[in-house]
């Protein structure tokens, strides 16, 4: 379970607050949306969540399953199951997508005090993964994201994802840059990975992606807090109604 | 095990530990005393029992030597060298001469073990047949060639692998042919030094038409105490032929400073090509840049025939400076010259390396990939100079230097010549410079790499055009070492 209390959360380097006291939690096996405007906090959400550097928790505390994560390094967090869905791959120039994928699953495996997986086994594994999310093998060949379509980005991410096995899977903007048929493959591989041991955070700006991915829960984060959560209906509302109403109440 | 693995699987030993080589071994060590004259050039080329003409062109190119001065355009700093406080020969004392493994002093075998310098030539042939590809080791303890193994196979083919003492002994004509012909005594200072006191080295002779069947390999080490090492290696491939010749260094943690000035000689003639590759990993100082090796190196290749080739792969982890361009002389038509290098820099190392590709020949060829990567307080620099002289016509040149900085506190710098005096000229150059950014970190550290496996996956990327050009063998543990060079870089 996913219980994040009173987040406070400001930029490192600068006085700028961000986040203002969010809560919230994520039960295994569901899937909860995030909504909000632009500069609501939603992308610093799923950083500090993943541990990236730059920003400074100042009060509250992020458990998963129990356990502090908020001094822990990323690839720790990794290992305890933290997947990070980004909204802008990197591009790792020179590194095939087959060698990054093998050093980061038996990175994770080794962490999570399993065997590595030889050669064959990792190519019997990774060749599952990709037929089932529909990605050309060839395209695994290529270095990580160089010359990627957005499409090709994100069938990646979720490819990463289905590999590394995570329980807890944060998912920013994943729609950003994908046109319907690529949504729907996405969200065919995310849906595949739900499971009663998986909690699920996915951020959105629009509704559209709740379509595929129906959630559980939505969350309205504005302002630096959760404003209100309600059913997958909620999404819905807020197509229709806009944010307004929150950022107005915040202001 | 077959033998093949158990090489490789040495090899791999003595690479991805990073300084466990600082150790010494206890011979007793034959030296000639400190500081260099006529008479220590004397002394030197007796022990060797040296023919006369080769006394006579030591002392040429030590009175060459004593009117030169030190070179002192390159991006590097360091404290004065005394050159007579130095030893300039030094041997083990039983290894005059051993006849076989049994002969040889079972210290040095114990420390061979320990870096995983394959020696057990019996076992090695009596291994199972094996269409792998072998490594023959040429291993140099300090100054002196002990044992050189698959000699007997080699002669086979009619391949001539020994020490350059020994060539001198068996095959006096060839190397007084060749010998200073692609670098002269007086060339520069370092090199003129080293025709001087140069010690051991290798001499690989490749007759017409022949295919080296397997990859020459030499382990260079340095052990006694302010002894300077002056390797000389010389590779003649005959019409027609090819030979692939790797070179790897580790040496002995110590506090002062340890110069090296080695050369490195190729010839190839009509049709024949050498490839030589470099993995050198000297002890680099420690991490306030106290000790480490001073690595004066000139290695040249002459493409003396039509239509020959000479490719230098370097991959540079090691030394507090490194000095050194391997160059070719495309003096035959159609003869190409490539080189690519990787040059890693972290702590306080200083590196100014690249090549010169001289055009003389016409419809030559050459191509130039230099990946630069400095991280710590280090300072690493790429110097080229292309160019093509009046008659080559049609001369081309490709060259890519790039760049990659870890940390704020480090260095990259190019300066590239390029001099064309025929207008058919065909140069292109290409420059990058960049930085590794959190961000790329941040994402495979989100993947589960520590950050030092993330740099070290970012960095290999970055040299992957390069690796590819270095044999299989040595290509997994040459990525390991490139990620323990860069050890603390970050973080």
């Amino acid at each position: 379970m996913l219980e994040i209390k009173n987040l406070h959360v400001k930029l490192a380097d600068e006085d700028k607050v961000i986040l203002k006291g969010l809560t919230l939690t994520v039960p295994k096996g569901e899937v909860h949306a995030i909504m909000g405007p632009n500069g609501s906090g939603k992308s610093t959400l799923a950083y500090v969540l993943a541990g990236r550097e730059g920003y400074e928790v100042t009060d509250g505390d992020i458990l998963w399953n129990g356990e502090s994560i908020i001094e822990m390094e990323p690839d720790e967090r990794a290992a305890k199951g933290v997947f990070l869905a980004f909204q802008y791959p990197m591009e790792i120039p020179g590194v095939a997508g087959l060698t990054f994928l093998r050093t980061a699953t038996n990175a994770v495996r080794k962490k999570r005090e399993l065997t590595e997986m030889t050669t064959p086994e990792f190519m019997k594994f990774v060749k599952e993964k990709a037929a089932k999310l529909n990605i050309d093998f060839e395209m695994l060949k290529r270095p990580v994201n160089v010359g990627f379509s957005g499409g090709e980005k994100k069938r990646s991410e979720i490819l990463q994802m289905a590999m590394l096995e995570p329980t807890l899977c944060v998912l920013d903007e994943t729609d950003s840059g994908l046109d319907i048929d690529a949504l729907k493959v996405v969200s065919d591989g995310v849906n595949a990975l739900r499971g009663p041991d998986r909690a699920m955070l996915v951020i959105t700006h629009y509704q559209r992606l709740l379509n595929h991915i129906v959630p559980d829960k939505v969350h309205v984060l504005a302002d630096g807090r959760i404003q209100k959560t309600g059913g997958k209906e909620l999404a819905l509302e807020l197509e229709k109604s806009g944010y307004a109403e929150f950022t107005g109440k915040a202001a | 095990m077959p033998a093949v693995q158990e090489t490789v699987a040495q090899v791999k030993k003595i690479d991805v530990d990073q300084y466990k080589y600082g150790f010494e071994t206890d011979i007793e060590m034959v030296k000639a005393p400190k500081g260099l004259n006529e008479d220590i050039v004397r002394f030197i080329s007796e022990k060797k029992a040296e023919p006369a003409w080769m006394l006579e062109w030591r002392l040429d190119a030590y009175r060459r030597w004593r009117a030169m001065t030190e070179p002192t355009w390159a991006k590097i700093s360091y404290p004065k060298i005394d050159f007579e406080d130095l030893y300039y020969y030094a041997a083990p004392k039983n290894s005059e001469g051993p006849k076989s493994l049994a002969d040889v002093d079972p210290e040095l075998l114990k420390m061979y073990e320990r870096l995983g310098v394959p020696l057990q030539e019996q076992e090695i042939l009596a291994g199972v047949k094996s269409d792998k590809p072998r490594v023959a080791v040429d291993a140099v303890f300090d100054s002196v060639s002990v044992v050189t193994t698959f000699k007997d196979e080699l002669a086979k083919a009619g391949v001539i692998f020994c020490s350059i003492s020994e060539a001198l002994r068996e095959h006096g004509d060839l190397v007084r042919k060749y010998l200073g012909s692609v670098v002269p005594q007086s060339d520069n200072y370092y090199a003129a030094l080293n025709s001087a006191v140069f010690s051991d080295g290798s001499f690989v002779y490749v007759p017409e038409g022949v295919r080296c069947p397997m990859e020459l390999s030499t382990y260079f080490r340095i052990n006694e105490r302010e002894t300077g090492q002056f390797e000389r290696t010389l590779i003649i491939a005959e019409k027609g032929s090819y030979v692939s010749y790797l070179e790897g260094c580790t040496a002995p943690m110590r506090d002062e400073n340890q110069l090296h000035a080695a050369v490195v000689e190729l010839i190839a003639l009509d049709d024949a090509e050498i490839k030589y590759s470099t993995v050198q990993n000297w002890y680099p100082g420690d991490k306030n840049g106290k000790g480490g090796i001073y690595n004066f190196v000139t290695k040249r290749g002459d493409c003396r025939g039509r239509n020959s080739k000479i490719s230098w792969t370097q991959v540079e982890t090691g030394s507090a400076i490194t000095w050194k361009y391997p160059s070719c002389i495309l003096r035959g038509d159609n003869s190409r010259g490539e080189f690519y290098s990787i040059a890693v820099s972290n702590g306080y190392q200083q590196v100014d390396s690249g090549t010169k590709m001289i055009h003389l020949g016409k419809n030559t060829s050459s191509r130039i990939i230099s990946k630069g990567i400095a991280a710590g307080y280090s300072q690493n620099t790429y110097r080229g100079l292309v160019s093509a002289h009046r008659k080559a016509t049609g001369a081309r040149n490709f060259t890519a230097c790039d760049s990659l900085l870890i940390g704020d506190k480090c260095g990259a710098h190019t300066v590239p010549y390029i001099e064309a005096k025929n207008s058919s000229a065909h140069f292109e150059h290409e420059a990058t410079t960049s930085k590794i950014s959190d961000d790329m970190l941040f994402y495979c550290q989100q993947r589960g790499l520590s950050e030092e496996e993330a740099v070290a996956l970012v960095v290999n990327g970055f040299v992957r055009d390069v690796l590819q050009q270095l044999p299989m063998e040595f290509l997994a543990e040459t990525q390991k070492l490139i990620g323990i060079s860069l050890e603390g870089s970050v973080g």
